[in-house]
């Protein structure tokens, strides 16, 4: 079991091991500052990376280059001299930059100078009926599945949706010999023409030809349905078969006993929300992005974002924005520090982009439910219940929240906020901007009343509570 | 549904699933172990009883919410396997004292 923080106040404070905390940790700690790495996980990776040290998934070819390309990172984060404490989980962060840490059931607030929130992503919500049934998951959670344990299905399985990670996904599984027996691949039709002005920038990046390799890769050895338009998952107390709607308009079923659903990657935003970070609609990625100026800075002077919470950039970018947030770091506690500018690596790690995110853009149907399809999975409120509330005079989503509950859940809106923000917007007649988010507030993860009550106290807070 | 890829030499990790002997491996989270058991592992919903697995595996969807030596509502996708760790499936919400 990991240890609680050493010290009650740190230089620098990372929140996340992923690509871009990881980098971030191994500049700010080998620059000599008091640097303090706090991650959620078993180990370092974030998702992207994850089980980096640990996977049973030992021959290189398998899991791919990109995958190993973050060993190297890992290591430099942990010979950097930060402390590093995984399993830790981050409940509070204000705009004192004073952060409340669980770990081993325990909690403690710390003080950093400079805060860096490298949480990542999580996927986007895929809201189709029956999405709740046991048996459907998310690709990620395969993908995860696949690195940290080196399981695959072996069931008969769809996989349905876009992006690069869906192929990516789906590659990884076949190479593992596991089983796919469809892929629904959900890419408007339309979004080829939209992106094609785009596609300069991405022929000529990374992603081009690795994106080409696993497609094929896969295409060679599993059936593709491209331009599916409706998505449904069906069965009583699990999956047990999927349906979709072909692009030429023909309605097919699948047996399924595993689905796994994909249509990309959204900044995961309770923290940076929840410490009070400015947010806006971002009408390209379809999700809340932060205002950050280059450096990765926010709107709360003392923190800063790096990585896909950032915006989506991937996990190259994510480590470029993970130095840059270091150097600003580094810069703010010792001004006549050298810290060299990325701003061209940067530019370079996020050149084809564009053409992703208008490729890859989901369909409004994927995202905006109807009818009973439900929308949050954890107070189980459906499409048809958000308008019902519209209808009698619901304006956002925190006034839902009143009306049905969406968003009070354990997962605090992270599976339903995005599908409700878009919902009403276009119940309303409004623009998501206009229509807002979920107040986010802490604690972002659940903790035990305990925990809060063991806190050390000053003798003045106990006095201005207790009786007589 | 799942199954483990050939070549996994990590060390096995006994865990008791509802008084049953399960064989993990270490580096396993819970619900990677449970998923990987073959058991009926489906918890129950506290609103409805609505049956349900995991659905994101990253700490994200609190579908995976499991009694853990005695304490309800954890999140098993973040939890690692230990030897001898007891594992109740869900069955709608926490109970008091657990």
């Amino acid at each position: 079991m990991s240890a609680a923080p050493k010290r009650d106040q740190y230089d620098v404070v990372i929140i996340g091991a992923g690509p871009a905390g990881l980098a971030a940790t191994a500049d700010a700690a080998g620059a000599g500052l008091s640097t303090l790495l706090l991650d959620e996980n078993a180990g370092p990776g974030g998702q992207v990376w994850r089980a980096i040290n640990s996977t049973p998934v030992k021959e290189e070819a398998l899991l791919g280059t990109d995958y190993w390309s973050g060993a190297e990172i890992a290591k430099a984060a942990r010979d950097s001299g930060a402390e590093i404490i995984h399993r830790a989980t981050v409940w509070s962060l204000d705009r004192n930059l004073e952060i409340g840490v669980s770990v081993g059931g325990g909690s403690a607030f710390i003080k950093a100078r400079r805060v860096i929130i490298a949480t990542g992503a999580q996927e986007r919500p895929f809201p189709i009926p029956g999405w709740t049934l046991p048996g459907v998951m998310t690709a990620g959670a395969a993908q995860t599945m696949l690195k940290s344990s080196g399981l695959v299905p072996d069931c008969p399985t769809v996989i349905a949706g876009q992006g690069p990670l869906l192929w990516l996904l789906a590659a990884q599984i076949l190479r593992l010999g596991g089983r796919i027996d469809r892929v629904l691949d959900t890419t408007p039709r339309a979004n080829y023409m939209a992106a094609l002005p785009h596609a300069f920038g991405f022929v000529t990046s990374p992603y081009f030809m690795k994106g080409l390799a696993m497609m094929r890769e896969v295409r060679a050895k599993v059936p593709v349905t491209g331009g599916v338009t409706e998505l449904a998952a069906a069965g009583n107390g699990k999956l047990d078969a999927v349906s979709y709607v072909t692009a030429g308009g023909k309605r097919e079923t699948l047996s399924a006993e595993l689905l796994l659903l994909h249509q990309g990657v959204v900044p995961n935003v309770n923290l940076a929300m929840a410490a009070g970070v400015e947010h806006r609609w971002n009408e390209l990625q379809l999700c809340w992005t932060p205002v950050l100026d280059a450096l990765g800075n926010s709107s709360i002077p003392g923190i800063a974002i790096a990585g896909d919470g950032a915006g989506i950039g991937g996990a190259q970018a994510a480590v470029w924005r993970g130095r840059a947030a270091a150097g600003s770091a580094i810069k703010a506690s010792r001004s006549n520090a050298k810290v060299s500018d990325v701003s061209a690596q940067l530019r370079r790690a996020e050149r084809g982009r564009a053409f992703l995110d208008t490729l890859f853009q989901p369909a409004k149907q994927f995202r905006i439910p109807q009818g009973d399809t439900i929308v949050c999975r954890c107070e189980e409120i459906t499409a048809k219940d958000v308008l019902d509330s519209v209808a009698i005079g619901a304006t956002g989503p925190n006034q839902l929240k009143a009306y049905r509950r969406t968003g009070m859940g354990p997962c605090q809106g992270r599976l339903c906020g995005l599908t409700v923000t878009e919902l009403m917007a276009e119940a309303r007649g409004k623009s998501p901007q206009e229509i807002g988010y979920y107040r986010l507030r802490a604690p972002v993860k659940p903790i035990m009343l305990s925990e809060l009550a063991n806190l050390p106290k000053t003798e003045e807070a106990t006095k201005a509570v207790v009786r007589g | 549904m799942f199954k483990r890829a050939d070549g996994d030499s990590r060390r096995s990790v006994t865990i008791h699933v509802e008084g049953q002997a399960v064989a993990a491996r270490e580096g396993d989270t819970v619900s990677a172990a449970l998923l990987a058991s073959g058991l009926d592992v489906r918890r129950a919903t506290a609103v409805s009883g609505a049956r349900r697995l995991p659905y994101c595996m990253m700490g994200v969807c609190f579908d995976c919410l499991v009694t853990i030596d005695g304490v309800g509502n954890r999140q098993g996708c973040l939890v690692p396997v230990a030897e001898g760790m007891q594992i109740e499936i869900q069955k709608g919400k926490r109970e008091i004292g657990k």
